[in-house]
């Protein structure tokens, strides 16, 4: 069972809002199909992000993947850390291994998320 | 018997099981005009006529030609060891195979030349390897566009005219290109004009990269270093384009703050040959390892601590990120990186300072021949092995040294037509192969033309070596 206080899309994004702000990560599930993950690359803070469209790329030893941004908004810190432990995406998906923080702008933008169950349902089809 | 991979019993029953009636069905989806038109060629003929016809085309190159032609490509002894090894058939597939950790040797003569190429630029990265000199440069552009999220880049005047035609087809799409005028005369004549780079980088869109090249096109040496600390003062990055044997004497990129390098790998064992093919050299810091095309190999130990060769990164190929790929030419041109690895690895680091030393002195008599005989140096800035002369009706007389036997280096009012103060100059290099006799034909010769021309022209370069602009 994922944890249940996130919203979720269907590229495998999670999605924890507090108050303003969004904080994104990939799900425990991507990272594990991704593999060993060797490379984050991130926007840096300022530039804007569009819901469902590319805002970084994560790099593991089998492929590249984009990430997507869940939201609208403004990017408002990357995690640096990823920069020179790109593991902890694998090791710790939902906490230190985090993207991005986004400055919402369209909070409207979060019906269209997916929630816990109906991520598990998604994972659960493959 | 013309190879056949399949009968034409095959075809029908593969046909058959597909239920269609022939062939040219399968391409149906491809538009009329794009498909593959019949190829208009003669008729067979027999091998000894045909024979006879090659050899008489291949008479018609001249073999016998004292050679002071550079221009980006240059003539060097190549140990014959470099195109022995080539021979070998286990080489023959050019391109890093698929499964890529079976092909052991095929990974080790990739991760030697990196090694070997980083060593002679000074950089982290050596990615392996690209079409020519032209490709690598136009893909060092286009990293700085990528690294900087900027698009605008700046390209000396003294880089070869081909290579600016090159980039200038690369950024076709959008991306901004835009010459750095060369100083027109004193001291510095001839090369990268600095307050002019300042003032680019200065006016406009931020830039992306600063591309030079060292030596320059006209042979001259450029202050590396200042180009790099502008660029650098700009938010931009620096690329430099070398000549790789340059390099055993010449200060490598890494050492004058080049954050990439690229450059035509030819003159390392690969024979001079029309077009190519040749090798592209790019190399970067380790800040730009994502941004380089092409493949990077590097040496690991295997589970029972073997040392192993491993395709350490890929992964913004095309045959990952498809459409986003770092580029979609990264051919790897493996049997020509491998000659370069051989005629490294046998000329070995003293050799290899010998070639270019040699070259230099060679150079240096060259220019006292041709200056005795009326042709002085264009420029006044120091040369390694290559410089511009001032030869009153330069195209003519380097036409009617061909008749002599002595081919005059280049007429640079053939490549750089926009460039005045160059329309009556040849460019001529010398390197370790240049003969003493060459050079004492070449100086004959243009001694005679030049008696010739002066019945019908009054100027004429001063005999003391003196700068044309100062003559005038």
């Amino acid at each position: 069972m994922v944890p249940a206080d996130l919203h979720y899309t269907k590229d495998h994004e999670w999605v924890r809002v507090d108050g303003d702000e969004a904080t994104v990560g990939i799900t425990a599930y991507a990272a594990d199909q991704l593999g060993d993950i060797v490379f984050v690359e991130l926007p840096e803070a300022g530039r804007s992000v569009t819901q469902f469209a590319a805002f970084g790329v994560v790099e593991s030893v089998k492929a590249v993947s984009d990430l997507f941004a869940p939201l609208t908004g403004e990017v408002a810190t990357a995690n640096d850390a990823l920069a020179g432990s790109p593991e902890l995406v694998n090791s710790d998906p939902y906490g230190d291994g985090w993207m991005v923080r986004i400055r919402l702008s369209e909070r409207g933008e979060l019906d269209e998320l997916l929630d816990a169950t109906a991520y598990d349902a998604l994972i659960a089809a493959g | 018997m013309p190879y056949g991979p399949h009968t034409a019993d095959d075809r029908e029953r593969m046909l058959a099981a597909l239920g269609i009636g022939g062939v040219d069905e399968l391409f149906a989806d491809i538009p009329e005009p794009l498909r593959a038109s019949r190829l208009d060629l003669p008729d067979p003929e027999p091998e000894l006529e045909l024979a006879a016809r090659l050899q008489g085309l291949a008479g018609r190159n001249r073999t016998d030609l004292a050679s002071f032609l550079g221009a980006g490509i240059y003539r060097h002894w190549s140990p014959p060891a470099v195109d022995q090894i080539l021979l070998r058939g286990e080489w023959y597939t050019a391109y890093t195979p698929y499964q890529p950790e079976i092909s052991q040797g095929t990974l080790q003569s990739i991760y030697e030349y990196e090694s070997l190429l980083a060593e002679l630029v000074d950089l982290d990265v050596v990615s392996a390897s690209h079409y020519d000199g032209a490709a690598a440069t136009a893909e060092a552009a286009l990293m700085t566009c990528r690294a900087t999220r900027r698009e605008r880049v700046l390209v000396s005047k003294a880089v070869h005219p081909h290579y600016r035609q090159t980039l200038a087809a690369y950024f076709g799409g959008g991306l901004q290109l835009e010459e750095i005028p060369l100083v027109a005369d004193g001291e510095a004549a001839g090369t990268t004009d600095l307050a002019a780079l300042e003032r680019l980088l200065g006016d406009g869109a931020p830039v992306a990269g600063v591309v030079a090249a060292q030596p320059s096109f006209l042979g001259l040496l450029e202050p590396m270093a200042e180009i790099g600390r502008l660029a650098h003062a700009a938010g931009a990055l620096f690329v430099s384009v070398i000549e790789p044997v340059s390099l055993a004497v010449l200060a490598p990129p890494g050492a004058y703050g080049a954050d990439i390098a690229a450059g035509e790998g030819q003159p390392l064992g690969i024979a001079p040959q029309y077009g190519g093919p040749y090798l592209g050299i790019l190399a970067s810091t380790d800040g730009l390892v994502r941004q380089i095309p092409g493949r990077l190999v590097g040496m690991t130990t295997d589970v029972n601590g073997r040392r192993a060769y491993v395709m350490t990164l890929r992964a913004r190929e095309q045959d990952i990120r498809r459409d986003k790929a770092a580029s979609n030419i990264c051919t790897n041109q493996a049997l020509l990186a491998l000659a370069a690895s051989v005629y490294l690895a046998t000329i070995g680091p003293h050799g290899l300072r010998d070639v270019a030393a040699q070259g230099a002195a060679r150079a240096a008599r060259l220019e006292t021949a041709l200056a005795a005989v009326g042709a002085g140096r264009v420029h006044r800035g120091p040369y390694l092995n290559e410089f511009a002369v001032g030869v009153p009706d330069a195209r003519a007389v380097h036409r009617r040294l061909l008749e002599r036997g002595v081919l005059a280096g280049l007429a640079l009012a053939d490549v750089l037509p926009d460039e005045p103060s160059l329309s009556d100059a040849l460019l001529v290099c010398a390197t370790e192969l240049t003969t003493d006799d060459e050079i004492a034909r070449f100086a004959s010769g243009l001694a005679a033309e030049l008696a010739v021309h002066d019945h019908t022209a009054p100027t004429i370069p001063t005999p003391s070596g003196e700068p044309v602009e100062a003559a005038r």
